[in-house]
């Protein structure tokens, strides 16, 4: 927050921008199908992370089944991967039915023979879920670990009920999309990947901008109240509950966005996008990112899972201590994550504790002022 | 009747393992508001000590006792959880109080690590670690208190702890020398086979039920008695009630939180170690065994209502048979010709996967008209 009083010299923004686009643009050309792959997803799993960081960071409700969403908008894109590249197969229905001896299509399915249905489903679903089960809670006054703990619940839910479901959606196997037909290319094909890739960098960049705007302003500043004092936001006179909601779903669609292109780059979706792991780990990526920070949350996404990809490579078995201590580390010693500390006073403190800079000399009720006003 | 008495006792066992293991988490959340999510892997910490006691007593030396491996057992799970949970609750937990989310993240953390750790270290050696821990941590606190007030306890608490590092590490090779299966660090699942006195059924009112069930009743009927008493009868009982209701008049009273606060932790952690014995029997141990267990524990404690013990012991048992009235479709035995769309609904759900989906969503709905469960803490306060 601090950083944006710093005011830019325009020159420098545009040739940033410059840079961030064509680096954007040559991608795909610089790196190696494989890796390029790895960044699309990563880059992907940022959205959702943005997601995280808005109900988490500005408005302090952890969620922990936020899976649910990014599964469910996956589910959607990969559905209608399959129902239009199915009609070779018996029935003109995807092949995986075949296996169960079901012969008609399950209704839910009908309505996403339709490219446009699915496009608005993909991130419309995951956020009316996400307000159903957001108000449910919210309603309720339950707050706090109450909520993480039931989002986790409602997570095992909806992973339970897709993986028992062999005849709606094939279970655990999942609905794969990298055979599948798209615009009639295949959708793991190299170009299709390069294109979702620019497709996914854009959205990035959409998403951010996005976020920033619902942060910015009264809207975000109410968030924000509600972070931090709820019951003053509402003897204020305004209904948080409303507030919640609107933020929870927002933060599904996001999610259902992120799962949609994470499924298409990863070539599958299965109900392994709801185990409570993966859900924890979004935390965890905002967290080290820094919460309350819009950039660290896609920065932490990106690049912890790099980090977990060339770790995962070199040392199978350390990646999991790893993370476990990065946990741990980040709650007890960088509470505001990497990007907070350094937008915070962490730089300044780190030098005046090695003498490399004085401490600034002011009466203690100034410094005390001064905080306050930084942190708005 | 028989019909019911099965079903009876097939929901009293389903909810008996389900309390076991929220007993625990009901005392470190309860009391302590801490959100442990690393209940389940000191669950499977008590398991894997089955295991190995199982081994342990395989020896020639103690071949006679076999039988009893699983009483002494019960004993070793609750301190070498509880040991753990004292380590973890000096290192880490006492930075976060009062803040439940920072302990929600930083257990998980802990959860992972520990899984790892089985996975990739030695049973033996993990059993040496956890003998110096207890060694380290507890011969400081039975030294004379004229050395533990001299101003040089420092130097004695020091050399206590590299006594222990050496005890440690003296047993971990004894055990892995004399039991090759520990000798060496693997992922797989392992299995506890129950003495022999275990195996097959008990015969009650014409039914016949498994012994192993039976034990888990047993077992978590003692744990319920023995941690009531506790709390209501003991000395630090009243303690632990005392700074839950308020800390800082407690503190002025001269009453230790951070005793308390280790001792509370300790007795969860453990309880989660006994939980594990109880699971151990149920199938075979493996790292992801606390896994399976966490969400279901966190559910009952929240449905019973927190700081409840009460709450917990029926909320468990209501979800046990919950789970087995719609897992084995047993509605449908009990009301044969019901109508067709409704008998479907309950075949849908007839399935032990699904019967979860169903009894949580019964919970979140059941939290739509009680959001603080069955019996929610009195208090007038907007937070919270």
């Amino acid at each position: 927050m601090s950083l944006s009083k710093i005011k830019f010299d325009k020159k420098i923004v545009l040739s940033f921008w410059i840079i961030l686009i064509a680096l954007i643009i040559a991608a795909p050309t610089l790196l190696p199908v494989f890796r390029l792959n790895l960044l699309g997803r990563y880059l992907s799993l940022s959205i959702v992370a943005l997601g995280v960081d808005l109900i988490w960071g500005y408005t302090g409700l952890l969620s922990l089944g936020q899976g649910i969403f990014f599964a469910l908008g996956g589910y959607c894109a990969a559905m209608y991967l399959q129902i239009t590249s199915s009609s070779e197969f018996p029935n003109n229905i995807p092949e995986f039915f075949a296996l169960y001896g079901v012969e008609k299509l399950p209704f839910f399915w009908e309505p996403f023979r339709s490219p446009v249905f699915t496009f608005f489903a993909i991130w419309i679903i995951p956020a009316l879920v996400a307000g159903l089960i957001g108000f449910l809670v919210f309603r309720n006054r339950i707050k706090g670990v109450y909520f993480s703990i039931l989002t986790q619940a409602s997570l095992l839910v909806f992973f339970n009920f897709f993986n028992g479901q062999q005849k709606l959606i094939n279970g655990t196997n999942g609905l794969k999309t990298d055979v599948t037909q798209l615009f009639g290319q295949m959708v793991g094909s190299e170009s299709m990947q390069r294109i979702f890739f620019w497709i996914t960098a854009i959205l990035v960049i959409a998403a951010w901008f996005f976020a920033k705007w619902v942060v910015k302003g009264r809207f975000g500043n109410i968030l924000i109240g509600i972070r931090d004092d709820e019951p003053r936001v509402r003897f204020t006179g305004y209904n948080p509950v409303i507030f919640k909601t609107i933020i929870f779903s927002i933060a599904g669609g996001l999610a259902g966005i992120s799962g949609a292109l994470y499924t298409v780059q990863s070539g599958i979706v299965s109900p392994q996008f709801m185990t409570v792991p993966f859900s924890i780990e979004m935390v965890i990526w905002v967290a080290v990112g820094g919460r309350g920070t819009l950039l660290g949350a896609i920065l932490g996404a990106v690049f912890i899972n790099y980090a977990k990809s060339l770790v995962s490579e070199a040392l199978p078995a350390s990646w999991m201590f790893i993370q476990g201590g990065l946990f741990i580390l980040v709650v007890t010693a960088l509470p505001e994550g990497v990007l907070g500390w350094i937008q915070g006073d962490g730089p300044r403190n780190l030098l005046q504790r090695f003498g490399l800079k004085r401490k600034i000399e002011t009466y203690p009720s100034l410094e005390v002022n001064n905080k306050e006003g930084n942190n708005e | 009747m028989e019909l019911l008495l099965d079903s009876l006792f097939n929901g009293v066992a389903i909810g008996s393992v389900l309390l076991v293991a929220a007993l625990g988490l009901a005392i470190v959340f309860g009391l302590m508001g801490v959100i442990n999510l690393a209940h389940g892997e000191l669950m499977m910490l008590g398991a894997y000590t089955t295991y190995v006691t199982q081994l342990i007593f395989k020896l020639p030396i103690l071949k006679p006792f076999y039988n009893s491996y699983i009483i002494v057992s019960i004993f070793l799970a609750f301190i070498v959880s509880g040991v753990v949970g004292i380590l973890l609750e000096k290192t880490i937990i006492r930075k976060l109080y009062g803040s439940p989310l920072e302990t929600l993240l930083a257990t998980w953390g802990v959860s992972l690590i520990l899984q790892q750790f089985v996975r990739s270290v030695p049973l033996a050696y993990g059993t040496g670690l956890v003998i110096s821990l207890l060694i380290g941590l507890f011969l400081p606190t039975t030294f004379p208190s004229k050395i533990k007030e001299s101003i040089n306890f420092k130097y004695f608490k020091f050399s206590s702890w590299i006594f222990a590092a050496l005890t440690g590490v003296l047993t971990g090779s004894l055990i892995s020398s004399s039991v090759s299966k520990i000798s060496r660090a693997s992922a797989r699942n392992v299995d506890v086979t129950a003495p022999s006195w275990m195996r097959g059924q008990v015969e009650i009112i014409g039914t016949a039920f498994p012994k192993t069930r039976l034990m888990i009743i047993v077992i978590t009927l003692i744990s319920v008695i023995a941690i009531t008493l506790f709390l209501n009868q003991s000395a630090w009982g009243m303690r632990i009630r005392a700074v839950t209701q308020n800390r800082q008049m407690s503190d002025c009273l001269g009453i230790s939180t951070e005793k308390v606060d280790i001792i509370t932790f300790g007795i969860g952690s453990g309880l989660a170690g006994v939980a594990g014995v109880a699971v151990s029997l149920l199938g075979s141990v493996g790292p992801n065994v606390g896994g399976n267990y966490i969400v279901g524990c966190f559910m009952v404690v929240v449905l019973g209502g927190v700081g409840n013990l009460l709450g917990t012991v029926l909320a468990s048992f209501g979800i046990g048979i919950m789970t087995d009235l719609i897992g084995a479709g047993r509605l449908l035995s009990i009301w044969p010709n019901m109508p067709l769309p409704l008998s479907n609904t309950i075949n849908f759900f007839a399935t032990t996967s699904m019967a979860r989906v169903m009894i949580f969503a019964l919970i979140v709905i059941f939290l739509q008209f009680k959001p603080t469960g069955l019996f929610p803490q009195k208090g007038r306060m907007v937070e919270n």
